[in-house]
């Protein structure tokens, strides 16, 4: 009679192409050869990400924004991630993965647009900022629900399978979001119906204030792929190269065996939870520093470019200023553009209008001329 | 399943045929030829057609594949294949996720819980995400094709587990439609405009009247519209509002009031969100008097809403307050289901004391 220990001998090792200095380790087993191109490309997008995130968290700290949440500490993932991808695959995201979005060629002002509630959001004003949504670039609108997108991802994934489209499904979430009843559902059943998705789970070590201890007590997420008959990789999250790997071969065996894959890419969370965070209160201040600049995966990754002589400063002040001014710009237009009409606080409830709010749009109308001064005055009627 | 005699608790045996649709003047049902098919063969019907129609519908949840616990989905999986009728982990959450994802990519989702009762694992799903899919994204995305298939109501013998009708809780969420069919005629005709429909639907089957009502049903396919209440009996004294097996108890105790000299009309509510208002209006406005019966529990009931509803605008009408005969508040019990259940005497009582009020 033997028990399976709670604890393994051994903690399931984590891939890494490139070092915590940006070298490449010699012994590390991978074929993906990114081109100056595409690492180029990448960079500039990391960096953009980075600063998209400083420049409207700034601005929700001055009050022209209601809430914001960084990406900061996890740009390889978002970016390398995207870049392994297809704009064909769909994305269900969860919140803390824009960086997708700015691969596949969301502007800067689109970001603003949401995050501003204006006309031109293709949310239509009805949701926080950073729920954005694209179907232009196949990204699922986000909800703040977790773990929600997981078992909807599998569905989504069915009928790739279906229709036999060279894409998956890919879906993100959080180490937190992983103690939720749809994680598990939704392995399970992607498993059983041998779906091309793939699972890409943030393990930023913190969900808000609960670290990963007071989370689970397995090894990571990683070893929950196999007790659902899933194949798994550890990927070292903050390097773009195994990111960009992993994700890029995973994909490869989802569609090719239409199978679903789990993919855990180790990171942290190196910004607050959200605008409504002050992270100090529950984490000491050098472990935040630390992994901000001694585990920065964009320096990182530009320590890698900068060596293949595709980088230099001149660039990199280049790309730094130029993306500041259209982020300036792009909030200073987004913020005068008006909002989105009355009539769509009622429309897309359903696809038609139904009886009872036609009467309630009719009623409120009525209320809205007795007693303007209770409205805000940049919602057109 | 036993026999209707063998029912525990209910008083009237009801194996005969249901004659709802006497009054019906849904002319299309009734033209073409049908055969005679109980509530689980007409259901099977309509997905059969749902599924020949329709070459991108799935039909899935637990034991769907060998036809269902309750047979619903009997030979749908050897004519259209396991990779459209297929059963599933057994996991509500999960169902109903998955089903939002196909129904997202544009795929008409049928997904099946195995009874009402075990509906509310996937209550977030349904409520934070089908409902507001479309709205939230703004119109970038819908889970329109997704409908949600549940068994609810009592059934004699189902105590706490088995017997629910949880309409309630899914009448205060905008975003989704509630339909509750009456007999086999009208579940195949609301499950097909409700797959076809828009937006997501919960749609909720008496599972009393799985086996028990028997009538002809045409074999074409045809829908009966949503959110359109149907005057199944013409009266002038008062108005009764009902959906699913409830009615047939309401239309015993409108016979019964008629020896009585009490002129009862009886109204089929079928689609009870988004609900017709204006049906039920013009019915109050003629009678001046109302009662509402189903088995949920009478706090916080769908029939509050439609009492509210009426009293905004029908007041000065009003002969008599608006009255609710409905299931007790407790959990729904097992040997006192007949002392739970809203009966045909209790129905008639209130319309004798509405009436003389």
């Amino acid at each position: 009679m033997t028990f399976m220990c709670e604890t393994p001998v051994k903690r399931v090792p984590c891939f890494r192409v490139l070092d915590d200095n940006g070298e490449p380790i010699i012994y590390s087993n991978y074929e993906q050869q990114v081109s100056k191109e595409v690492a180029v490309k990448m960079y500039n997008y990391m960096v953009t990400l980075q600063m998209m995130d400083t420049v409207f968290y700034e601005a929700q700290r001055q009050g022209r924004l209601s809430f914001y949440l960084t990406t900061l500490g996890e740009e390889a993932i978002n970016i390398a991630s995207a870049a392994a991808l297809s704009t064909d695959d769909l994305i269900l995201p969860q919140y803390r993965e824009p960086g997708i979005l700015l691969w596949r060629g969301f502007t800067l002002q689109e970001f603003a647009d949401q995050l501003f509630g204006n006309q031109d959001d293709y949310g239509k004003g009805r949701q926080m900022p950073i729920h954005y949504g694209s179907n232009k670039l196949n990204y699922i609108t986000v909800s703040s629900p977790l773990a929600t997108q997981l078992p909807q991802a599998v569905g989504v994934a069915y009928s790739l399978k279906m229709d036999r489209k060279d894409a998956c499904a890919v879906t993100y979430c959080g180490d937190g979001s992983t103690s939720e009843g749809d994680f598990h559902a939704a392995l399970n059943f992607a498993a059983v119906m041998e779906v091309p998705i793939l699972f890409i789970c943030r393990n930023n070590g913190w969900a808000i204030s609960t670290p990963t201890e007071e989370q689970f007590r397995s090894d990571g997420i990683v070893v929950k792929g196999p007790a659902y008959g899933m194949r798994s990789i550890r990927v070292d999250g903050n390097d773009a190269l195994a990111v960009y790997a992993a994700i890029h071969t995973a994909r490869r065996m989802a569609i090719s065996e239409q199978r679903p894959v789990l993919i855990e890419a180790l990171t942290y969370r190196v910004g607050h939870h959200s605008t409504s965070d002050d992270s100090t209160k529950y984490r000491p201040v050098d472990e935040i520093e630390y992994w901000k600049m001694a585990r920065n995966p964009v320096n990182r990754f530009r320590s890698w470019v900068e060596k293949n002589g595709w980088w230099s400063d001149e660039e990199e002040l280049e790309l730094r200023n130029s993306v500041k001014k259209q982020l300036l710009q792009a909030i200073q237009v987004a913020e005068k553009v008006q909002k989105p009409e009355l009539a769509d606080l009622f429309s897309d409830v359903y696809d038609n209008l139904p009886s009872n709010l036609c009467e309630q749009e009719k009623l409120l109308r009525e209320t809205i001329k007795k007693h303007p001064q209770d409205f805000p005055s940049d919602v057109p009627l | 399943m036993a026999t209707a005699l063998q029912r525990f608790g209910r008083s009237v045996v009801l194996i005969s045929k249901r004659h709802f649709s006497n009054l019906s003047c849904e002319e299309n049902i009734t033209k073409p030829i049908g055969k005679s098919l109980n509530l689980y063969s007409a259901i099977n019907q309509a997905l059969h057609i749902a599924l020949e129609t329709d070459p991108r519908a799935y039909v899935f949840g637990e034991d769907v594949s060998f036809g269902g616990v309750f047979r619903c989905t009997t030979g749908l999986a050897d004519r259209f294949g396991k990779n459209r009728v297929f059963n599933t982990p057994l996991c509500e959450q999960g169902i109903v996720g998955f089903g939002i994802g196909l129904a997202a990519m544009g795929n008409r989702a049928i997904a099946e819980i195995q009874f009402a009762d075990y509906i509310y694992p996937a209550f977030d799903q349904i409520v934070n995400e089908a409902a507001k899919f479309r709205y939230r994204s703004g119109n970038q995305f819908n889970c329109g094709g997704l409908t949600i298939r549940a068994p609810y109501g009592a059934v004699g013998h189902g105590g706490h587990y088995h017997s629910q009708s949880p309409e309630a809780f899914f009448c205060h969420v905008p975003g989704i439609k509630v339909v509750v069919p009456r007999s086999p005629r009208q579940a195949k005709g609301l499950l097909l405009s409700s797959i076809r429909d828009q937006n997501p639907v919960v749609f909720f089957e008496p599972k009393w009247l799985y086996r028990l009502a028997v009538e002809d049903v045409a074999e074409h396919d045809y829908v009966v519209p949503l959110s359109e209440a149907e005057v199944i009996r013409e009266g002038s004294d008062i108005t009764l509002v009902g959906w699913g097996a409830q009615l047939s108890i309401m239309e015993q105790a409108c016979l019964d009031a008629e020896e009585s000299g009490i002129s009862c009309e009886l109204i089929d509510l079928k689609t009870l969100i988004p609900w017709d208002k204006d049906t039920v209006e013009a019915s109050v406005k003629k009678t001046g008097r109302l009662l509402i019966s189903h088995e949920a529990p009478v706090t916080g009931g769908f029939g509050a809403e439609i009492s509210a509803s009426i009293v905004e605008r029908c007041f000065l009408r009003l002969e008599a307050p608006i009255t609710r005969i409905c299931g007790l508040d407790t959990p729904f019990p097992l040997v006192f289901e007949p002392f739970y259940m809203p009966s045909k005497n209790k129905i008639l009582d209130a319309i004798k004391s509405t009436v003389n009020y």
